[in-house]
């Protein structure tokens, strides 16, 4: 972990978020297809009218939350947040949203619970990708519980001001902006508390190349592609990469969750 | 069916082979012009990347396709396999090139790309086959080297299935496209084998 602590100015810099039009037409949602352009192109035939999160495992007051009461329950801010993709391209983005500690304090977690697991809608008639096995749906993801309790950790719920469009994940989605994008799940309709690693989509597929922490790292190499680097979207064809930051720069919020763990090992 | 067919060679004949080319290196000006106008989205090297390799690949498949199109439909497109060939190895050269120096940028991580990421190491592979193959694409060589230059444009073959690796390596989780590239290169290799090429001498 040493060095980190060179990339405090780095991580302080302003963040020039990317336009609308990047952030909500550029995305992975194999549910709607493989593609970048398919979540925008399909995304439309979800329908996120009425939609509620179950919220269950070892907490006080399990259930069926409606959106709409977690909405009038939470208290919605604006986070502009460095996105770093595994596949080493990275975007900042404005997101709206509230912290999931207190979606959780709400729910009460109980004394047992170490970790949270969240799982995606799995709507095969609104979902064009999920007719063909590229993972094991319904998509799911997890945390450890001090994790999901960071107050980096947010609900997004909107991006510029604006409900956030169903191709990014609405009605609302997880942001955890210190590991690869795709540990921060999209369209959540279920959250569980647990005592136990919860299983996560992409480790399921490939355990050797996802591990269930997932942190942004430039010292441990995805085992297809490098990590050290990232293409910043936005600049162009001739843009050029930048270096990749440990903890995709938020090191000295969150490197202390992590004090003595060999990260090479849990990746 | 022998009138369409005599009909499609008759067409063929008549279309020089400098159409083909500059037909097939339309896509690659406008890609490049895309890329630069911001017509590739909000990643356009990769866009760029992705597209021209995939082009370079369907080539070497279209090269492919030749051999069993005259031998068991009786269409003759034998005089256009130097044309796809030789842009077949210009699509790839390109894909490498925008790799190369609009992603990667760095030479040293360029080479450490190549020797430490095998998807990288076989698209690379698949590459310097094709190089002594587009050396001897010109008349001179096909004389010079007789018998020796059919066999040695057989390469293309192994070319062409680590191209489809390369692809199928490259995606996350398993995707639809890439195996479909892999199972058309698979069945057109398998109509090259001895016991479905020597069914037109057994008919004729």
């Amino acid at each position: 972990l040493a060095g980190i602590g060179g990339h405090r100015a780095m991580a302080q810099d302003a963040l020039e978020p990317n336009s609308f039009e990047d952030i909500t037409s550029y995305n992975n949602y194999y549910e709607f297809g493989t593609g970048k352009g398919d979540p925008a192109r399909y995304a439309d035939a979800l329908t996120t009218e009425p939609w509620s999160v179950k919220i269950d495992g070892l907490v006080d007051k399990p259930g069926d939350y409606a959106f709409e009461d977690i909405m009038k329950a939470m208290t919605v801010e604006e986070r502009i947040y460095r996105f770093r993709c595994v596949e080493a391209w990275s975007m900042v983005v404005p997101w709206n949203g509230f912290e999931l500690a207190d979606l959780l304090d709400m729910a009460g977690v109980q004394s047992g619970a170490k970790f949270v697991a969240f799982e995606t809608a799995l709507r095969p008639d609104e979902m064009p990708g999920v007719k063909f096995p590229v993972l094991d749906w319904p998509y799911v993801e997890g945390l450890r519980l001090d994790e999901a309790m960071h107050p980096l950790t947010i609900m997004a719920t909107g991006i510029y001001g604006k409900d956030i469009p169903n191709q990014n994940g609405a009605p609302l989605r997880l942001v955890v902006p210190w590991k690869y994008g795709f540990k921060s799940i999209k369209s959540i309709v279920r959250i569980s508390l647990t005592d136990s690693e919860p299983p996560t989509a992409w480790n399921k597929a490939n355990p050797r190349e996802y591990g269930f922490y997932s942190n942004v790292n430039p010292e441990v190499s995805h085992p297809r592609w490098s990590q050290a680097t990232e293409r910043p979207l936005g600049g162009g064809l001739f843009a050029g990469r930048k270096d990749t930051l440990m903890f995709n720069g938020y090191g000295d919020e969150v490197a202390s969750l992590y004090e003595g763990m060999d990260l090479a090992k849990f990746f | 069916m022998s009138g369409i067919v005599d009909r499609i060679n008759g067409l063929a004949r008549r279309i020089p082979t400098w159409v083909v080319y500059s037909v097939y290196l339309l896509p690659a000006v406008w890609l490049f012009y895309q890329g630069v106008t911001g017509g590739l989205g909000p990643d356009p090297v990769k866009a760029l990347e992705h597209e021209l390799g995939e082009i370079a690949l369907q080539l070497l498949i279209i090269g492919l396709c030749i051999t069993p199109l005259r031998r068991f439909v009786g269409v003759n497109l034998i005089r256009f396999r130097r044309a796809i060939g030789l842009l077949a190895f210009t699509y790839v050269t390109l894909h490498l090139l925008t790799w190369a120096f609009l992603d990667v940028q760095t030479l040293s991580r360029v080479a450490e790309d190549i020797i430490k990421r095998p998807y990288i190491t076989i698209g690379m592979a698949a590459f310097v086959l094709l190089v002594p193959l587009a050396a001897t694409s010109n008349n001179w060589s096909v004389r010079k080297l007789g018998p020796r230059w059919r066999q040695l444009h057989k390469l293309t073959y192994a070319a062409v299935v680590l191209g489809g690796v390369h692809y199928i390596w490259l995606v996350k989780g398993i995707q639809l496209e890439p195996l479909v590239y892999m199972a058309v290169i698979m069945a057109l290799l398998g109509l090259r084998l001895p016991i479905l090429a020597s069914r037109r001498a057994s008919r004729s």
